[in-house]
């Protein structure tokens, strides 16, 4: 006698349940075109298809013993081409790695990452006190919003990143010198700022992205300001996306949004040229995740500095290669180095020096130090330059 | 079996530190309170000896600001009982007051097994253990980093420097001061906290007054001065060991020449 094997419930409605359009998992056709576009399908024992060919089967044990979904970076890709439009990498993957980190399978630097979350609000396990430290030597001095009692056109959402990494953090500082080069009456949240939540959900810890919503919903609500832009693309996704199904529902743009439909006013305050062959890297949270798309406005934006040469990689807009850094994959480098032997954050760097490019472009704080890592590990700092688009900008525009 | 961890929480280093203006103590308005780590890896050692052979797991811990926090996450983790200490451990309390404190609430409990953290990175005293064994009339192991445990008997394992292990029998009931658990704390995701606020319970137990008697007094408090230098003595290695003990002659470590 044989015995039909069941689905393990558990697992199969949770993914069902973990985005709204989970039941779309029932449409799959098998096509296989998530598998191939995925950067680390050829390392992952169980990329999405064969993931949903398990599922099916109920053949779940194998994919928990694997630990190879700790390779997905979350770079939409496989969501993207999808032609059933399944949302693979917020619900299946994402499920995938919740029921890693239940079985506790879980690599242990992103572990710390997840628990610095909780704990301080931000993955790098600085002080909450600290948040602001980074504007401290800017003057005019930057209002907290907790100090300034007017209302602002522009509350910006820094990001973690931004706000404490040693490199990301020149870019919000050029940033500030571009608010303030524009009039713009803004303020930042310090203190009162928590994580995003972006990486941390796509890494399976819906629960915390739950909190850490409703904590920067809550400090949201309580300010008036005509806009909030955010200088993380990933705060983009996440406040976007994510935050109205945990109740917060507040408009947001990517500060390329901002600067491009300020161009006009931009342009006679770009004094000095930047003289070189530039490529923009498309970051995967505001190109092709969720169809966000921003991808004309970073263009528009670097091609109004003065004597800068826009030249495209190879892959570019919706196909971009990811750094390797969302998802929890900015605290998986030396899992993924052990899985497979590369660096994606290479690739991309590869590519863009076949471009012909003098300087690499970014537009996430997570960029700028995984892609001058990348350049070191290859020997080939001389060769790239790699500048954040508010750093281009801001040194166009100083006197 | 029953195992009972007491943990004790620590000034956050993620915080810088001050000292207040009496100068013999921490300048607690801007503290934050952590787990203490040692007693994280107690936890954690508590877990995996229930997982390996059953019983129940009781956290203890002083009412202090994270109590709460760290008593639920360890209910996630799968603690059977949490135990609040009502009491007034906001100046910071001793570790011989709080090894009597536990004595008293953990000989109630009747445990096989009591793990501790083997030292506290705010004291470094590393007495809890020890003080809270002789208490209870139990054995006490320091520097433990694994525990296998079999009809009413303990194999403790215990590191060395220089890379020696011992392997110790020890009769049960008895007190272990855990240096490291066989595996680092565990993960717990964030919606079975959420469920553990939601559906477990604290107990909670007055102290009454704490007993501070036996321990040292702190007297005065500094920061570590950074020296600007170090001086390298060259020569041979006579001329070297001269200098040498010149210079502790010099600063009085050792006896001048008789
Ligand atoms: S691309 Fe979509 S339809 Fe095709 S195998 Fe992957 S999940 Fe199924
Ligand atoms: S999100 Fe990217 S890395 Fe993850 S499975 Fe899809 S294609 Fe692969």
């Amino acid at each position: 006698m044989t015995t039909t094997p069941t689905v393990e419930r558990p697992f199969y409605d949770r993914v069902m349940e973990a985005v709204p359009s989970g039941e779309k998992l029932k449409l799959c056709l098998q096509c296989g075109m998530c598998s191939g576009i995925c950067p680390y399908g050829f390392a992952m024992n169980f990329p999405p298809q064969s993931l949903i060919a398990a599922v099916r089967a109920g053949d779940l044990d194998p994919v928990f013993e694997s630990e190879t979904v700790w390779l997905c970076v979350s770079c939409f890709a496989c969501a993207n081409v999808c032609p059933a439009q399944i949302p693979l990498t917020s619900g299946l993957m994402a499920s995938l790695k919740t029921e890693m980190l239940l079985r506790r399978k879980v690599p242990a630097e992103l572990q710390t990452a997840l628990e610095n979350t909780r704990r301080y609000g931000n993955t790098l396990g600085e002080s909450p006190r600290k948040r602001s430290a980074w504007c401290q030597s800017i003057t005019p001095a930057i209002p907290l919003m907790a100090q300034t009692k007017e209302p602002v056109d522009v509350l910006w959402f820094v990001g973690d990143y931004a706000s404490y990494h040693p490199r990301a953090v020149l870019a919000s500082q050029a940033m500030a010198r571009i608010f303030q080069a524009l009039g713009i009456r803004f303020g930042i949240l310090g203190p009162e700022e928590n994580s995003d939540g972006d990486v941390q959900y796509l890494a399976g810890e819906r629960g915390l992205l739950e909190i850490l919503a409703q904590k920067n919903g809550k400090v949201l609500r309580k300010y008036k300001y005509q806009e909030i832009v955010t200088t993380d693309p990933h705060a983009y996704n996440v406040i976007k996306h994510e935050y109205p199904g945990v109740g917060v529902s507040v408009p947001i743009k990517h500060y390329t949004q901002f600067l491009a439909e300020r161009i006009e006013q931009i342009k006679p305050l770009l004094r000095h040229e930047h003289k070189a062959a530039v490529t923009y890297h498309d970051p995967c949270a505001i190109g092709r995740a969720n169809k966000n798309n921003i991808f004309e406005e970073p263009r528009l934006v670097l091609s109004a500095i003065p004597g800068l040469e826009l030249v495209e990689m190879a892959h570019n807009r919706a196909t971009s290669i990811c750094c390797g850094g969302g998802g929890g994959g900015n605290w998986l480098d030396g899992f993924a180095w052990q899985q497979t032997h590369t660096r994606m954050s290479e690739w991309r760097i590869q590519e863009a020096l076949a471009s012909g490019a003098q300087t690499l472009a970014v537009a996430c704080p997570y960029e700028a130090p995984r892609f001058e890592d990348a350049l070191k590990s290859l020997g080939a700092e001389n060769k790239l330059v790699v500048k954040d688009i508010a750093e281009l900008l801001a040194d166009a525009m100083s006197a | 079996m029953h195992i009972v961890v007491p943990i004790k929480l620590a000034p956050d280093l993620v915080e810088d530190l001050e000292i207040d203006a009496g100068g013999a103590a921490l300048d607690r308005t801007f503290l934050r309170l952590i787990i203490n780590e040692f007693d994280d890896h107690a936890i954690e050692q508590a877990f995996l000896l229930k997982e390996r052979g059953g019983g129940q797991v009781t956290i203890v811990a002083p009412d202090l600001e994270g109590a709460d926090d760290v008593l639920y996450t360890a209910a996630a983790k799968g603690a059977d009982r949490l135990i609040k200490l009502i009491g007034d451990f906001s100046a910071g309390v001793n570790c011989h007051a709080l090894a009597r404190t536990l004595a008293k609430v953990i000989g109630d409990l009747h445990p096989d097994l009591v793990l501790t953290g083997v030292q506290a990175h705010d004291d470094l005293d590393g007495a809890v253990g020890p003080l809270l064994a002789e208490h209870l009339g139990m054995p006490y192991l320091g520097y433990v980093a694994g525990l296998t445990v079999s009809d009413g008997k303990c194999m403790a394992r215990k590191e060395y420097p220089g890379g020696l292990v011992a392997e110790m029998d020890v009769a049960l009931p008895a007190v272990f001061g855990i240096q490291a658990a066989e595996k680092p704390p565990r993960y717990v995701v964030t919606s079975l906290i959420t469920q553990a606020m939601k559906s477990a319970t604290i107990e909670e137990i007055e102290t009454g007054e704490f007993d501070s008697g036996g321990a040292a007094a702190v007297e005065r408090m500094s920061r570590l001065e950074a020296t600007t230098h170090a001086e390298m003595i060259e020569g041979s290695t006579d001329q070297v060991a001269d200098k040498l003990v010149a210079v502790l002659r010099e600063r009085g470590l050792l006896a001048p020449r008789g």
